[in-house]
C-alpha cells in the first residue's frame, strides 16, 4: 500500500485544473506560521512533512492543501507539549461561537 | 551544502546503481515509484543534512552524501515507448543505492 | 506581473490589508467586507492555534505578519530577470549554470534567499520538467508561491509518467527529437528551468526579454511567450 502523499505515478485520468484560488486570510497566515515556527526552531522542514506524512488516505485526499499544513502544525505542536488538544479544541470552539458559525 | 569534498564517495558520475527496494517506517524521500528500479548516476551532487533523522528527533547529522540519478522512462512505465529517450532525474542519498553489477538488459 | 494566462497569479494581498478582520475579529475569506461567511473548522483550528501561540508567547503578535510581508517581493518577475539576463549574456548564463547560489546572489535583483538553486538549460535537443511527487517542493524566491496546478494531487501524479501529455495541455507540443527530462524535486535542492530563447528576439532588451518569460515556462510545461503573443 503506497503512502498516500507518494504520488508520483497513481493512476489519474483528468486534465490538470489551471484554476487558481484567492487565498483566504487564514492561509496566509498558516504558511507564515510555518515560516516563523522554522525560525524559531519549532518545527523543521522535515519535521512538517513528516506530520502530514502522518495522516491516513482519507483524511490527506480530502483536506485541502493548506489545511494539511495546517494539520503538521497542530501535530508538532501537540507532539513537543507547547500546546493540547484539548486546549485547541476549546479555543476553536469558542472562536466559532464569538463568530457565530454553527456549521 | 558543506564538507563535499570531504567526504568519500561511493559512487561516480556514469555508474550504474539500483535503488534499494525498502519501505521504512521512518521519513523518506525516496519516491515508490523508483525503488528496486535501475538508473545511472549523473553526477555527486554534494553532502546535505539527513532528513529521515532531522524528521524525527535529531540534527540531521552527519551529513549524507548525495547523488542525482537518471532513469529511463520506457523503464518506469509500460505505456512509455521502448525508443523513447525521455528521462526521470532525482535526487538520492548514497544509503538509497547500490552498485548494480548486472550488465546490459533493462531497468526492471 | 500581469495576470495572462501562465502569468503570476496575484492573490491581492497588501500589507495594508492583511488578515483582514472586522471589529469582533471576526475573519474574512477574502479582503474587504463579507457577509455570512462560513468558517470551516480546519480553518478556525488554524486561527485558535494562532491566538493560543501568541497568548502564550511562543510567537509574537506580529510574527505572522512580518514573514508575510517579508514574501511580498517573491514573483516570477525574479526568474524572469535571470533568464534574460542569461539568454542575453553568454558570460553571465555559464556562471548561472556552474554556480548558481553565488550567481543569482551577486546579481543584485533578486531578493536574498536561502534555498538552494539548481538552474537547468532548455535546448533544441532537452527540454525539462519540474514536479514535486512528494509535496510541493518550489522555488519560491524566484518563481512566488506555487500555483494550485503544481500542488495539484493530478500534476504530482501525472508529470513523471506523462509529461508530454501535461505539456500539451498547457500548449507545448515539443517535437519527438527532443528528449525530456522530467525533475523530481524531492531533496533539498530547488530547480529553476531557462526556457528556450524565443526566434525573432535577437536585437530586443533585457527589459523586453524578460516580458516573454512565464512562471510556467520556468517550470518546464511549457514554453516561453513569442513575439506575436506580446503587445508592441
Amino acid at each position: 500500500m503506497t503512502a498516500p502523499h507518494d504520488r508520483g505515478g497513481w493512476p489519474v485520468d483528468e486534465p490538470i485544473d489551471r484554476d487558481e484560488h484567492e487565498w483566504a486570510d487564514w492561509e496566509r497566515m498558516t504558511q507564515s506560521l510555518v515560516g516563523v515556527l522554522g525560525a524559531k526552531g519549532i518545527m523543521n522542514v522535515d519535521q512538517m512533512r513528516r506530520g502530514i506524512e502522518s495522516m491516513g488516505q482519507a483524511e490527506y485526499e480530502s483536506a485541502t492543501y493548506f489545511e494539511r499544513w495546517s494539520a503538521t502544525i497542530e501535530t508538532r505542536l501537540v507532539e513537543d507539549s507547547v500546546l493540547t488538544t484539548e486546549e485547541i479544541d476549546k479555543r476553536t470552539q469558542e472562536l466559532r461561537d464569538r463568530w457565530g458559525y454553527t456549521e | 551544502m558543506s564538507g563535499a569534498s570531504q567526504l568519500a564517495r561511493a559512487f561516480s558520475a556514469g555508474d550504474s546503481v539500483r535503488v534499494r527496494d525498502e519501505t521504512p517506517s521512518h521519513h523518506h524521500r525516496t519516491p515508490h515509484y523508483i525503488k528496486a528500479r535501475r538508473g545511472r548516476v549523473v553526477d555527486f551532487i554534494g553532502a546535505y543534512l539527513n532528513s529521515e533523522t532531522r524528521a524525527h528527533s535529531g540534527d540531521g547529522l552527519p551529513m549524507v552524501p548525495m547523488y542525482r540519478v537518471e532513469f529511463d522512462m520506457a523503464d518506469l512505465w509500460d505505456e512509455y515507448a521502448t525508443s523513447s529517450a525521455d528521462k526521470l532525474w532525482i535526487d538520492l542519498y548514497e544509503h538509497w543505492i547500490e552498485h548494480d553489477t548486472r550488465s546490459g538488459g533493462t531497468g526492471r | 506581473m500581469s495576470n495572462r494566462e501562465g502569468e503570476f497569479f496575484d492573490t491581492g494581498w497588501r500589507p495594508e490589508n492583511d488578515v483582514h478582520r472586522d471589529e469582533d475579529g471576526r475573519p474574512h475569506d477574502h479582503p474587504g467586507v463579507q457577509e455570512d461567511v462560513s468558517l470551516g473548522v480546519r480553518a478556525a483550528r488554524a486561527l485558535a492555534i494562532h491566538e493560543l501561540l501568541v497568548e502564550k508567547g511562543v510567537i509574537g503578535s506580529k510574527d505572522v505578519d512580518e514573514d508575510i510581508a517579508g514574501r511580498s517581493n517573491r514573483s516570477p518577475a525574479n526568474g524572469a530577470a535571470l533568464v534574460a539576463k542569461a539568454w542575453i549574456d553568454p558570460q553571465f548564463r555559464e556562471t548561472l549554470l556552474a554556480n548558481p547560489n553565488k550567481t543569482i546572489a551577486e546579481a543584485g535583483f533578486v531578493p536574498e534567499h536561502g534555498a538552494d538553486i539548481v538552474v537547468l538549460e532548455n535546448t533544441t535537443d532537452v527540454q525539462y520538467m519540474v514536479v514535486c511527487t512528494l509535496c510541493s517542493c518550489y522555488p519560491g524566491q524566484l518563481l512566488g508561491p506555487p500555483p494550485d496546478w503544481y500542488k495539484s494531487l493530478a500534476y504530482r501524479s501525472r508529470a513523471v509518467r506523462e509529461p508530454r501529455k501535461i505539456m500539451s495541455e498547457f500548449g507545448l507540443d515539443l517535437e519527438d527529437d527532443v528528449e525530456v527530462r522530467v525533475v523530481d524535486s524531492n531533496s533539498e535542492l530547488r530547480f529553476l528551468v531557462i526556457p528556450r530563447r524565443p526566434p525573432g528576439t535577437e536585437r530586443w532588451s533585457e527589459d523586453e526579454l524578460a516580458e516573454l518569460v512565464t512562471r510556467d515556462s520556468m517550470i518546464g510545461v511549457s514554453a516561453a511567450l513569442t513575439p506575436d503573443t506580446v503587445n508592441a
